[in-house]
C-alpha cells in the first residue's frame, strides 16, 4: 500500500469516524443518565437518513405518520401513568408535547415537501420530524422501568429495536436511498480531494461536541442532567425531576441519530435496517471509552472509523468482524481492571 | 431425622404424563402436519431456551449469543455429513463438542466481564460469527450448505414431521431431565447461587469463574444440540438463523415464558413460535404484504413483559391451575454424617494478626491491629459505626487485601489470601448484609456451605452418579438447620423468612463448612429476646464443642454475657481488649460509646 491509499482510507475514517463518534457520544449521554443502552440509536440514523432522502425527492416522508402514532401511543401511555394525580396545567403540557407538536410538525411537512426548499430547510424539519420520537420512546419504554437493573433495560432497548426495524420497513419501504449531499465543493490538498460533504461531518461533529461542551458546563438544565448521571436519589433529592431529565437525554440522543443520518445520507446508500450496523459502531466506541468518558469516546470512534476503512481495504468480507472483535480486548481490559464486584444489580 | 413427604404423587406424575399424551399427538387421526412442523421449531427453540434458564434465570448472565451456538452445532454437522459422509448420528457429538469448545473459547475470554458488559460482548461475538459464518468457503458463504441427509434408522429415513416431531420432543424431554439433574446437585447450587449469592458463594470455596464458565457452556452445548436439530431437519444451513436477531428471538421466548423455571422455557418458546406464525399469516392481510410486522409486535410485546411481569407468563400459568413450584418439597434423605475436621486443642492459637493495616486511599479503616484468637473461646469485637470490625472480617475472610501486616491462621501464612482458600482452611462467616440466594429453599442455601466436602461436577450431576454424596450434603445441611431451630423452614423460599431468621440461615450455612473459626457480622440483628437467648445456647454449645467464634454485635447484653474477651475498636485502632467486666468500666471505651463528660 502507499502512501496516497493510506490517506485515502485515513480521511474515510476519520469522516466515518466522525459518524460514530455523535453517536457513541449520544450513548453515553444516555446511559448516564437513564442507564438504558440505547440499542435503538441506529434506527434514528436510519430514520434521519431516509426522511432526509423523501424531503429531498419532494415526497411527504412516511416517518411524519410515524411521529404521530408515537406521539398518541405517549399521549395515552403519559395519562396512564399520571391518572392518580392528574392536574390541567401537566395534562395541557403533556398534549402540547405528544399531540400538538407532531400535528404541528405534519402541517409543517405537508406544506414543505412538495415545494423541495433545499438542503438547510429539509435537513432542520428531518430533525423536527425524527427528534421528538425519542422521548416519546422514554415515556412508553424506558419510564415505567426506570428502576429496573441495567440488564432488563438493555433487553428492553433491543425490544425497542426490534419494533423500531419493523417500523422501518412499514413506514419506508425495502428500498435504498442516497441523498444530496450539503455541499458538492471539493477541495485538493496533496494527492487528497476532500469532498465538501466531509468538512460538513467532520465540522458538525466538532461543533456539536463543543454545544453539548456548553450545555453539560454552562446551563441549569445540563447540569441537572449531570447529576443525575451521577446520582439520581440524590439528584431527586434536591428537587430534579430524573424522569425530565430522562427526556431530555432522549431528546438529545433522538437529535443527535437524526442529524448522523442527515450527514451520512449522501456518503451511502441507506435502507431501512441499515442503522442498526452503524449504531453499533458508535457503541464499540461507547463501550471502549468505558461509556462514561466523552472524549475517550470520541477518539476511540475515530479509530473505529480507522479500523474499518482499512481492514475493508485489505479483508473486506471480515470488516465487519474485525470492527465488531475490536471490542473484546477492551472489554477485557476493563473487566481486568474493575475491581471484581461480581454482585449482579 | 424423619423423612418428611415428598412431592404429591399427582405432582410428580404430571409431567411424565403430559409429556406421554404429547408425544402420541401425531398419532391423533387429522392433525394437520403444518401443526408438527410448527411444533418442532417450539420444541428446537424450547431447547435453547431451556440453556437460557439456567444461563440468564440461575446464573444471571445474558447472552445475545445463543443462535451463534446453534450455527456452531449446525455448521459442524452440516459439514461432517455432506463432505465427509458422516452419519448423522455420528455427527451429533461433534455438534456439541464444536458449540461447547466454541462456548469454552469465547466464555474464556469474555465471562470476566459482569452484567451488561458481559451481554454487549456476546452481542459482539454474534455479529462478528455472522459474518464469519456468510464469508467462509468451507460454510457455502451466504449460499449455505444445503444437501444435509435425514437422520435415519438403518434404512428407515426421517423424513415426514411426524417422525421427526418424536426425536424432537425426546431430545426436549433429555434437555429437561438433565437440566434438572444438573440444577439440583451440588455445582447446580453454585450456578444458582451466581444470581444474588455470589458474594456468599465465594466464602464458602465457590469457584465463580469455572461456575461462570459451566453454565455458559452447557446452555452452549443445548443451542448446539438445537443446531443439530434443526440442520437435520431443514436439510440445509445458511448463516440467517444463527444471526442475531434469531438471537434476540431466544432471549425474548426466556423472558416471556419466565426464565426462572424450567417450564417458562418450554412456554416462552411454544407461544412465540405460534404467535410468530399466526402473525406471519394474519397481519400481512390487514396491513399489505410489505412488512415484518411480528417484529414490531414482538419488540412491544419484550417490553411490555418486563413492564408488567418481570418474571415472565409462567408464575401467572403457575397461580391459574394451581401448580405447586417454586422451592420444590423434597424428602431429606438419611445419610450417614460427613467426616469432620479435627479441631485444634482448647487453648491452642487458632488466629494472629498482627499489624493489620488496611487503607483506602486517604482513609485509614484498619490501623495496625493486633488480634489473637485461642481455640475454643468466643471473643467480641466491638465498637462504634465505622470503627473497622467488618473490614477486619474481609481481611480475616481474604475478602479484602490487607495494606500491611501480618495474619497467621493455625500456624500457616493467610499473605495473599483468597475467600475460597479462606473457606477451605476452616473460616466460615456470615455477612453484615444478609446473602441468601433468594429464589433457593432454605435447605439448599444452608447446603451451599458444604460446597468444599462435596466433589460432585457437572457430568456426575447431569448422569445422577452424585446421589450419595448429594444425600450426604443436604442430610448435613437438614442437620445443622435442626441445629439453628429452623428445620420446619427447609422447604421454604429463603427470601420468605423474617430478615433475623435469614441470619440465623446464614449461621447454619456457616455451620455447614465444618468450621474451626466462625465469623459472626451481628447475627443477634433483627432476632426477638428468646431467639436472641437460642442463639446464645447455641454459641456456647460451639464453644463446647472447641468452635472458635469471632462475633461484631451491637447488642451490648448479649455481648457482655456470651464472650469470654472483648475486643473493642474505634476509628480502626484498637481501643482496648480484655474480659466484659474490665471493658465496662474502661474509661476510654465509656467516652467512645457516649462521648466525653466535659
Amino acid at each position: 500500500m502507499d502512501a496516497d491509499i493510506a490517506l485515502i482510507l485515513l480521511q474515510d475514517g476519520i469522516v466515518n469516524g466522525s459518524i460514530y463518534a455523535l453517536l457513541a457520544l449520544s450513548l453515553v449521554l444516555v446511559f448516564a443518565v437513564t442507564r438504558v443502552i440505547f440499542i435503538p440509536q441506529g434506527e434514528f440514523v436510519a430514520y434521519g437518513a431516509l426522511t432526509y432522502a423523501a424531503l429531498q425527492e419532494g415526497r411527504l416522508p412516511g416517518s411524519v405518520w410515524l411521529l404521530c402514532g408515537l406521539g398518541a401511543a405517549a399521549a395515552l401511555a403519559g395519562l396512564v401513568q399520571q391518572r392518580h394525580f392528574l392536574r390541567a396545567p401537566a395534562v395541557l403540557r403533556l398534549l402540547a408535547e405528544t399531540l400538538a407538536l407532531p400535528g404541528a410538525v405534519l402541517l409543517a411537512a405537508l406544506w414543505m415537501a412538495p415545494r423541495k426548499l433545499g438542503v438547510l430547510p429539509d435537513a432542520l424539519l428531518t430533525l423536527a420530524i425524527v427528534t421528538p420520537m425519542a422521548p416519546y420512546l422514554y415515556r412508553l419504554a424506558f419510564q415505567p422501568l426506570a428502576e429496573a437493573s441495567v440488564l432488563t433495560l438493555l433487553i428492553a432497548a433491543v425490544g425497542v429495536h426490534l419494533a423500531l426495524l419493523g417500523l422501518g420497513l412499514v413506514f419506508f419501504g425495502p428500498e435504498g436511498y442516497r441523498a444530496v449531499g450539503f455541499s458538492d465543493a471539493r477541495v485538493a490538498v496533496g494527492p487528497l480531494v476532500i469532498p465538501g460533504q466531509a468538512f460538513w461531518i467532520v465540522g458538525s461533529t466538532v461543533a456539536l461536541m463543543a454545544a453539548l461542551y456548553a450545555f453539560f458546563g454552562f446551563t441549569l438544565a445540563g447540569k441537572a442532567l449531570r447529576a443525575t448521571a451521577v446520582n439520581r436519589l440524590g439528584a431527586r433529592l434536591v428537587g430534579i425531576a430524573t424522569s425530565l431529565s430522562g427526556r431530555i437525554a432522549f431528546v438529545l440522543a433522538g437529535g443527535i441519530g437524526a442529524l448522523s443520518g442527515v450527514l451520512i445520507a449522501p456518503l451511502t446508500t441507506v435502507y431501512y435496517d441499515s442503522g442498526f450496523l452503524i449504531g453499533l459502531k458508535g457503541f464499540v466506541a461507547a463501550i471502549i471509552g468505558g461509556l462514561v468518558s466523552y472524549p475517550a469516546a470520541a477518539l476511540a470512534a475515530v479509530l473505529v472509523g480507522c479500523v474499518e476503512s482499512f481492514s475493508s481495504f485489505y479483508v473486506s468480507a471480515f470488516k465487519e468482524v474485525i470492527v465488531f472483535t475490536v471490542i473484546i480486548p477492551v472489554l477485557l481490559w476493563r473487566s481486568l481492571r474493575s475491581t471484581g464486584a461480581d454482585e449482579h444489580e | 431425622m424423619r423423612p418428611r413427604l415428598s412431592h404429591a404423587p399427582s405432582a410428580r406424575w404430571l409431567p411424565i404424563l403430559l409429556f406421554a399424551l404429547w408425544l402420541l399427538v401425531p398419532l391423533m387421526p387429522g392433525v394437520p402436519s403444518f401443526w408438527l412442523t410448527l411444533a418442532n421449531y417450539a420444541g428446537i427453540a424450547s431447547v435453547i431456551a431451556i440453556g437460557l434458564v439456567v444461563l440468564t434465570g440461575y446464573g444471571g448472565m445474558t447472552s445475545f449469543a445463543q443462535a451463534t451456538f446453534m450455527g456452531f452445532g449446525a455448521y459442524a454437522t452440516a459439514l461432517l455429513t455432506t463432505a465427509y459422509g458422516v452419519s448423522p448420528w455420528l455427527a451429533l457429538p461433534a455438534s456439541l463438542l464444536a458449540s461447547g469448545v466454541a462456548a469454552l473459547l469465547i466464555g474464556a475470554i469474555t465471562l470476566r466481564l459482569s452484567g451488561h458488559y458481559l451481554a454487549l460482548g456476546t452481542l459482539a461475538w454474534a455479529v462478528s460469527f455472522y459474518y464469519v459464518f456468510g464469508n467462509l468457503d468451507l460454510f457455502g458463504r451466504n449460499d449455505g450448505i444445503s444437501g444435509i441427509p435425514p437422520l435415519h434408522f438403518g434404512a428407515y429415513a426421517l423424513t415426514s414431521s411426524r417422525d421427526y416431531f418424536w426425536v424432537v420432543w425426546t431430545c426436549v424431554a433429555v434437555a429437561l431431565v438433565l437440566t434438572r439433574n444438573l440444577l439440583d446437585s451440588r455445582p447446580g447450587r453454585a450456578i444458582r447461587a451466581l444470581r444474588g449469592g455470589a458474594g456468599a458463594a465465594v466464602s464458602f470455596g465457590v469457584d465463580l469463574p469455572r461456575t461462570r464458565l459451566l453454565a455458559f457452556t452447557y446452555a452452549a452445548v443445548l443451542a448446539g444440540l438445537a443446531g443439530w436439530l434443526y440442520a437435520h431437519m431443514q436439510r440445509s444451513v445458511n448463516p440467517t438463523p444463527f444471526g442475531l436477531n434469531a438471537s434476540i428471538e431466544y432471549l425474548l421466548m426466556a423472558v416471556v415464558g419466565g426464565a426462572g423455571a424450567l417450564p417458562g422455557a418450554l412456554l416462552g418458546a411454544g407461544l412465540v413460535t405460534v404467535v410468530n406464525d399466526q402473525l406471519q399469516d394474519i397481519l400481512p392481510r390487514l396491513f399489505g404484504p410489505r412488512g415484518n410486522y411480528e417484529t414490531i409486535v414482538f419488540g412491544a410485546l419484550l417490553v411490555l413483559v418486563l413492564q408488567t411481569s418481570p418474571e415472565g407468563l409462567w408464575p401467572h400459568v403457575r397461580s391459574w391451575f394451581r401448580l405447586p413450584g417454586g422451592s420444590n418439597r423434597r424428602s431429606i434423605p438419611d445419610a450417614p454424617a460427613l467426616p469432620a475436621r479435627p479441631l485444634p486443642a482448647p487453648g491452642a492459637p487458632v488466629l494472629q494478626a498482627s499489624h493489620l493495616r488496611k487503607t483506602f486511599g486517604g482513609l485509614v479503616a484498619v490501623n495496625d491491629l493486633a488480634l489473637h484468637l485461642d481455640a475454643g473461646e468466643i471473643v467480641g469485637l466491638i465498637g462504634p459505626n465505622g470503627a473497622g470490625k467488618s473490614t477486619t472480617f474481609n481481611l480475616l475472610t481474604g475478602v479484602a487485601r490487607p495494606t500491611a501486616g501480618s495474619m497467621r491462621f493455625l500456624g500457616r501464612d493467610l499473605a495473599g489470601c483468597t475467600p475460597p482458600r479462606a473457606a477451605c482452611l476452616g473460616i466460615a462467616r456470615s455477612f453484615q448484609h444478609v446473602k441468601l440466594v433468594p429464589g433457593m429453599s432454605v435447605l439448599e442455601n444452608v447446603a451451599l456451605g458444604a460446597h468444599l466436602r462435596g466433589l460432585a461436577g457437572a457430568l456426575r450431576a447431569l448422569l445422577r452418579l452424585d446421589r450419595a454424596e448429594e444425600a450426604g450434603l443436604l442430610a448435613e445441611a437438614a442437620r445443622q438447620l435442626d441445629r439453628v431451630g429452623l428445620a420446619e423452614h427447609a422447604d421454604r423460599p429463603a427470601d420468605s423468612l423474617a430478615l433475623g431468621q435469614q441470619r440465623v440461615v446464614e449461621i447454619a450455612r456457616a455451620l455447614c463448612l465444618d468450621p474451626v473459626l466462625l465469623l459472626l457480622d451481628e447475627p443477634a440483628a433483627g432476632l426477638r429476646h428468646a431467639e436472641k437467648a437460642e442463639l446464645a445456647a447455641l454459641l456456647r454449645r460451639l464453644r463446647g464443642e472447641g468452635v472458635t467464634i469471632l462475633l461484631v454485635e451491637h447488642d451490648m447484653d448479649f455481648v457482655m454475657n456470651l464472650t469470654d474477651r472483648l475486643v473493642v475498636m474505634e476509628f480502626g485502632t484498637l481501643l482496648a481488649e480484655g474480659t466484659a467486666a474490665e471493658i465496662r468500666g474502661n474509661p476510654a471505651v465509656i467516652e467512645a460509646y457516649l462521648g466525653s463528660v466535659a
